[in-house]
């Protein structure tokens, strides 16, 4: 991947509340076109990061420069400007509660002038639309559950096409599958618009597979910055530990096992087998029309029939095979002491019992299916992991039915 | 120790609250002057500024109707029992008129606004502040001042001359019902007294009261929404506070600025 420029680079940024020095000298590139996410334990400052980004609250020392130029020094109409092409979403949503979801949505609109009464009605609801929020215009902040209240918040972020969005913990608060939906959401509007995300995230390791770029806050610096896989092996101790306690932690959606867990679980069978000849085989599932899914039964609806899907064949595995998730739309199962051929058995096997089953409980739709192009790989060695993700070209295409 | 001997000290004490005061007096000064030349900047959004004339006059009147008339009627009852041991029973027009419009009149309607008004006012910016809906706005590009400031001020300083002569005249009518109805003054000497006491100043002068009132009512109630977050208390405790301070403020900036508009225009 060619690297890509910084849009933002932030420079020994220093920030104290009091005697409380929260930020000691950040340093971090944000680069334009990707989903940066900043994790780091709670109350670490990564909010107060944010919010010196986008100007809510003024650093003490350092710089900020957009585009190369420092935002200090810019004039009041660059400042301007650049401001217009930000937009934030918070972690409390921060909706206006004295006004409609519409009126909510439509405000941005409205307050920079230059569109039709018409023009903003077909923006906002259009807008709505895709965010799966459905007649509830008129409804008030306060009337809708928590997972509407932070889809209108993400409307309200994207509905004047920003480059750059910051993200507050956009998920806080929600339930795994309502988390995923917001995941996903950010994640195909990114795809879409382009645009520069800088996001604030507890949900690990979820949001590794939104993210291209991740940065560790720490005692006020960034310990670490590079892509999610890079994260698990860094040397630096603050890191590990914090990779090794994500190491235990599940898929929160799924409930399946972090990539870090097969690494090491992959490690322990080969010590386990030592001096024996250790054979793996690999299985890539990849969900190819997850979007054609959302499109038919909405984000939610299609993130329940993920889980279930994968519910199901976790289910028709042997207990010392591992199936993890290691993108949003790729499931890899691990088969020791198989060869290729066994896991094509094993593949045949699964595809017929999982094809009885159905992933929601519903006949309102009829002709609804996962296609999943399906890829297998024999390894003696667990650094063949990282192989098999650049060679998992799809070698079989099944379609397995998400309703009967 | 070295700053438990200055707060021992009873001067620096004083000097330290001093300096508090009148940085504070600066700060209001400077909320009040740029919400104030916002009202201006366009485009102006005429659909906010209507809504806060309608909830800060028209939503008002009622409550300025009632307080006039009891106003005006205790007036007369008082005005009546006192002129007549002078025998001066028939200038009861012109004593009530008088003190309705040069003063009852703006300080009670200024008052019965902060009390209506100014309290929702400073609760709604406060709220507004605490569940960061003024970040989002600065987020969004929005000035929270020219949204949420300017419109009230506008209709404020509208508003309040307009609620001031209603409440003259129902006061001046009240008056009327107590020593004319009630205790014989004889309406036609109570209404030429009332036509031929009041000349244009006492009306310039109530009008340019209740104006200055509008802006110190509006500016504090707002300001003390604004700033809620600046308080020792948090949330919802916070938000309370500043509506109390607010409305007391309010209340004794308007006696205040009161004598001191009285002793110039006098």
């Amino acid at each position: 991947m060619t690297m890509k420029k910084p849009l933002i680079q932030i420079k020994d940024l220093r920030k104290r509340f009091g005697d409380n020095t929260v930020l000691n000298g950040v340093n971090l590139s944000i680069r334009e076109g990707e989903i940066t996410t900043i994790i780091g334990k709670s109350g670490v400052g990564k909010s107060v990061l944010l919010k010196h980004i986008i100007g809510l609250l003024e650093y003490d020392s350092g710089h900020i420069l957009f585009n190369g130029k420092p935002f200090k020094k810019m004039k009041e109409k660059e400042k301007k400007l650049l401001k217009s092409k930000l937009s934030f979403m918070f972690q409390g949503t921060a909706l206006f509660d004295s006004m409609t979801v519409y009126e909510n949505v439509a405000l941005p609109l409205n307050e920079r002038g230059g569109f039709s009464r018409n023009e903003i009605y077909q923006r906002v609801e259009d807008q709505l639309e895709q965010l799966d929020l459905h007649e509830i215009d008129d409804k008030y902040p306060s009337q809708l559950s928590g997972g509407m209240r932070k889809r209108v918040a993400l409307a309200r972020a994207l509905i004047t096409e920003p480059e750059i969005i910051l993200f507050d913990e956009p998920t806080t608060g929600l339930d795994p599958i309502r988390k995923s939906a917001v995941h996903r959401m950010i994640s195909d509007y990114q795809k879409k618009h382009k645009f520069t995300a800088v996001l604030v995230s507890h949900e690990i390791p979820d949001i590794f597979y939104i993210s291209q770029h991740i940065a560790m806050l720490d005692e006020g610096k960034i310990i670490f910055e590079g892509t999610p896989k890079e994260i698990y092996k860094s040397s630096n101790p603050s890191v590990r530990e914090f990779a090794k306690q994500l190491g235990d932690e599940s898929e929160k959606l799924t409930g399946l096992t972090s990539q870090y867990t097969i690494s090491s679980r992959l490690k322990a069978e080969r010590r386990h087998t030592e001096g024996h000849h250790a054979i793996f085989s690999f299985i890539v599932l990849n969900i190819t029309n997850m979007d054609e899914i959302i499109k038919k039964i909405g984000y939610e609806g299609s993130q329940i029939a993920l889980k279930n899907f994968i519910f199901q064949i976790k289910r028709c595995l042997r207990d010392t095979d591992t199936c993890s998730r290691y993108d949003l739309d790729k499931i890899l199962i691990v088969l020791p002491g198989a060869n290729v051929e066994i896991g094509k058995k094993v593949y045949a096997k699964l595809t017929n019992r999982v094809k009885k089953e159905k992933a929601l409980d519903t006949e309102k739709f009829t002709s609804l299916s996962f296609s999943v192009s399906v890829a297998f790989a024999e390894a003696e060695e667990e650094s063949l992991i990282q192989g098999i993700e650049t060679n998992n070209t799809p070698k079989d295409t099944t379609s397995f039915d998400v309703f009967t | 120790m070295f700053q438990n001997a200055i707060s021992k000290n009873p001067f620096s004490t004083i000097g330290r609250l001093v300096i508090l005061g009148i940085q504070e007096m600066g700060k209001v000064a400077l909320f009040l002057t740029s919400g104030f030349f916002k009202i201006f900047s366009r485009p102006v959004n005429m659909s906010r500024l209507l809504e806060q004339i309608y909830f800060i006059g028209a939503k008002s009147v009622f409550v300025i109707c009632l307080t006039g008339a009891f106003t005006g009627m205790v007036l007369g009852l008082q005005g009546y029992y006192v002129l007549v041991k002078y025998g001066s029973s028939g200038s009861l027009g012109s004593a009530v008129t008088i003190s309705l419009i040069r003063e009852m009149g703006p300080v009670l309607t200024a008052i019965m606004i902060t009390a209506r008004a100014g309290s929702a006012m400073s609760a709604e910016i406060g709220v507004m502040r605490i569940s960061e809906q003024i970040d989002a706005l600065k987020t969004m590009g929005i000035n929270p001042l020219r949204f949420l400031f300017s419109p009230r001020l506008a209709a404020g300083l509208i508003s309040f001359p307009i609620l001031t002569s209603i409440f003259d005249v129902v006061g001046i009518l009240g008056g009327f019902l107590t020593g004319s109805l009630l205790l014989g003054v004889s309406p036609g000497i109570y209404f030429s007294k009332v036509e031929s006491s009041v000349v244009m100043s006492d009306i310039n002068g109530g009008f340019i009261k209740s104006i200055a009132f509008a802006a110190v009512v509006i500016t504090i109630c707002c300001y003390q929404g604004y700033y809620t977050h600046r308080r020792n208390e948090f949330g919802a405790k916070g938000v309370g506070l500043s509506t109390t301070s607010a409305v007391v403020q309010s209340c004794v900036l308007i006696l205040i600025a009161d004598y001191v508009l009285t002793s110039i225009l006098l």
